[in-house]
């Protein structure tokens, strides 16, 4: 390649570290856009704002592993079950009015779960509660022994020998055939009460259900509690059935809000996992590890200038473009940022100096063998690179099997890590190298002294 | 100046070996302390503004409050708590939090819980577990792969074993160094530390592999030296890179364990046992295995 295609490379890649930069902070780009808008009356844009993607460890909030259990779904029906169980929890958290939650649902093994990740909710408590509150409506019909269990029932109660048995069996109808509730109120006895409308699945159902148990009563549970029994008089088609439970009208209208959100298709307990995060600790994560990259990158900086003089310096410019790339790139994906991913990241700085490190390691023992500088330089590439190619791709081997591990510390650290190596190969095979070409060739060149 | 590395062998593999022995003993009798990520449980973490109860109150109040026994309360930090129980149900995990919203001095809105189940934390284990079998053959491939073009006097595999060596020696001594602290200090074996060793595995791998690819150069031009000389010559070229390297590693290293916050102590701990370790074994270690397994050869073939 000639000097000049090296001039170009490094011209452009800093005016991508300069546009990358506005990118990463456009506050100032802005305010210098809205004084010239004033001041000479234009409307130029202001550059695209795109905030960070802060994991929960950086800005609080709150992260629940549910497991469904689809023990009376059919499994076929799986798929439509976990669907819809999202769903309904995602419209039950935007009651909150949090940000948009994250809901993602898993299969291990033969463990169906829902992931719910809350980002930046101040109270994470009310999350779980408003998920957990949201009831599962179920009807039951009465057992064939319906009388015995009752006569037996009662007979428990009245000695206190032996266990109650529920007199009612699960059927196939359950919220999640739910259209929608409304409170309305009995015209004889001003009774509040909860009406109910199925889809046309549902309605089926029912009616089926009204006609095998006609002249038997019909469990409505609500959370498996029994609510009210109806005794049916006749096959009811059409799918419209209403609860009455004593419901003062407060009571009512919460239960129909309820069911309209959402009644859970499938049940599925509290957390089996859960992180929550208060806001304030994730701020203090995110400032101390901001510091420690700060001081970090310093650190760096300093060592290069110590032992490798001038090139030393261009490789700190490689590497300060390098880390402007890098946090670009995390912000335009986006990478979700984690406190372990900052942690990669600051590590993959350290790591991105050894390919610069091997490079002048060469470069030197080239001009000791005597070789001018721009030999040296290109003597030192071409040794030095099948060192970084090797030596990088190992923990870049490591990277992708670590994200196999699948818990988001491990996979935040993974992702920045792997992207940081990634680029810091870029950056000392072309930016470094284009730089010290460049400058090889000036004035500055001649002086020895600043070279080795 | 150049320091004959070859010379003294004997002594890096006892230091190595006693090192390693310690570990392997300080493993097996004391076991990892597994955190809840691994097992299962929770842990509710609060930071104070001011006057951080000491260990022995916190107990007593918390005696009183919840109705079992097996939760320890630990201090990190300079103003942190964390209070680790068995896997608890939301009731409790209720109560604590309001004990702690309501305690004097709590930065309310610092406290954090996590909770995870046996199930949960079983998977971890399987998941981490099938992680590090294959690191290890990736490795072992990967190393003997670069080098397949080297076969005279050490065969490729040849040095995939020498690595690995090496390898093992660099993740069992922070293993070992975790499983004492886990005994004496109640340092959980957690997911970050996993992650740092395997990190250690993928930069271990990547210093033995600059010295080896120096050897590897130096054989193919090098006439009439002898290998020990070769391995000699080899590491005198690659020992300032490699401190080098280190040491810009663990200048971020120490950065993040200083100024990085409690939640990544240990972490970079691990990371910076794991760095040291590595330097040392891919300067001492690894090749002067390569020298010795060589004399071993020539003395078996004469």
């Amino acid at each position: 390649m000639s000097k000049k295609n090296f001039k170009i490379i490094s011209i452009a890649v800093v005016l991508l570290a300069l546009l990358t930069a506005v990118f990463i902070e456009p506050r100032y780009f802005n305010q210098g856009v809205d004084f010239i808008n004033g001041k000479f009356n234009l409307s130029l844009p202001h550059f695209w704002e795109r905030p960070f993607q802060l994991g929960l460890d950086l800005e609080g909030g709150a992260e629940l592993l549910y497991e469904a259990d689809l023990s009376q779904i059919d499994p076929e029906n799986y798929g439509q079950a976990m669907e819809g169980l999202r769903d309904v929890i995602e419209r039950r958290i935007n009651v909150l009015g949090v940000r948009e939650p994250e809901i993602e649902t898993t299969q291990v093994g033969s463990h169906y779960r829902l992931k719910v990740r809350i980002p930046g909710i101040t109270d994470p408590q009310k999350a779980i509660d408003e998920i957990g509150r949201t009831p599962y409506l179920e009807f039951q019909e009465p057992k064939l022994n319906f009388e015995e269990i009752q006569v037996q029932n009662k007979k428990v109660l009245e000695t206190g020998e032996g266990d109650l048995e529920s007199p009612f069996q699960a059927t196939d109808l359950t919220g999640r055939f739910l259209e929608k509730a409304m409170v309305s109120f009995d015209p004889n006895t001003y009774e509040s009460l909860v009406t109910i409308e199925f889809n046309e699945e549902g309605a089926k159902i029912f009616e089926n259900l009204t006609e095998k148990n006609t002249g038997k009563p019909l469990a409505i549970l609500i959370d498996n509690e029994i609510i009210s029994a109806p005794r049916v008089s006749n096959k009811i088609s059409g799918g419209h059935a209403q609860i009455t439970g004593k419901f003062t009208p407060d009571e009512a209208k919460y239960l129909a809000r309820n069911l309209n959100a959402g009644a859970l298709p499938v049940p599925i307990g509290e957390p089996i996992s859960q992180i929550t995060i208060g806001p304030t600790l994730g701020m203090i994560s995110l400032q101390k590890s901001l510091k420690a990259g700060v001081i970090g990158f310093l650190a760096i900086i300093v060592f290069l200038l110590i032992v490798y003089k001038f090139p030393g310096f261009l490789a700190s410019i490689a590497l300060l473009i390098y880390a402007i790339l890098l946090i670009g790139i995390f912000k335009l994906i986006p990478v979700t940022l984690t406190l372990a991913g900052i942690g990669g990241f600051i590590l993959s700085l350290g790591m991105a100096v050894d390919a610069n490190v091997l490079i002048f390691s060469r470069f030197k023992e080239e001009m000791r063998s005597g070789k001018n500088l721009s030999q040296a330089i290109e003597q030192g590439f071409i040794r030095a690179w099948p060192s970084i190619r090797d030596s990088n791709m190992t923990t870049l081997l490591i990277g992708v099997i670590l994200f196999t591990v699948g818990t988001s510390f491990v996979q935040g650290f993974a992702t920045t890590l792997s992207l940081g190596i990634l680029f810091s190969m870029f950056s000392a095979v072309f930016v470094t190298r284009s730089f010290l070409i460049i400058f090889s060739g000036t004035r500055l060149g001649k002086i020895k002294k600043l070279w080795i | 100046m150049k320091f004959p590395f070859t010379k003294y062998s004997k002594i890096y593999f006892i230091f190595s070996g006693i090192l390693v022995l310690i570990s392997i003993l300080a493993v097996s009798f004391y076991g990892l302390n597994w955190g809840i990520d691994f097992v299962g449980g929770s842990i509710l973490r609060v930071s104070y503004i001011q006057d951080r109860p000491s260990n022995q109150e916190l107990l007593e109040e918390l005696s009183s409050l919840l109705d079992f026994e097996n939760f320890s309360v630990r201090l990190s930090g300079e103003n942190e708590i964390s209070v680790k129980m068995p896997e608890v149900s939301q009731e409790i995990k209720d109560k604590l939090t309001n004990f702690f919203y309501n305690a004097p001095g709590v930065e309310k809105d610092t406290i954090s819980f996590e909770s995870v189940s046996p199930i949960v934390g079983g998977e971890s284990r399987t998941k981490a577990k099938r992680a590090v079998v294959l690191s290890i053959f990736a490795i072992v491939f990967y190393v003997a792969f670069v080098f397949r073009k080297v076969s005279r006097p050490i065969k490729s595999w040849q040095y995939g074993i020498a690595t690995v060596i090496a390898l093992v020696h660099d993740v069992l001594i922070p293993t070992g160094i975790f499983a004492i602290l886990g005994h004496f200090y109640g340092v959980e074996f957690s997911i970050p530390i996993l992650t740092a060793l395997l990190t250690i595995f993928g930069y271990s791998v990547n210093d033995t592999v600059v010295v080896f690819d120096r050897i590897r150069e130096n054989l193919i031009k090098g006439s009439g030296t002898t290998f020990n000389e070769i391995i000699n010559e080899s590491l005198n070229q690659t020992i300032i890179r490699s401190i080098n390297t280190s040491l810009t590693t663990l200048l971020v290293l120490f950065a993040i364990f200083f100024l990085g916050g409690a939640s990544l102590n240990y972490f970079s701990i691990s990371l910076i046992i794991g760095v040291i370790a590595g330097t040392y074994s891919s300067m001492f270690l690894a090749s002067t295995l390569l020298a010795e397994w060589v004399v071993v050869q020539q003395k078996l073939t004469r």
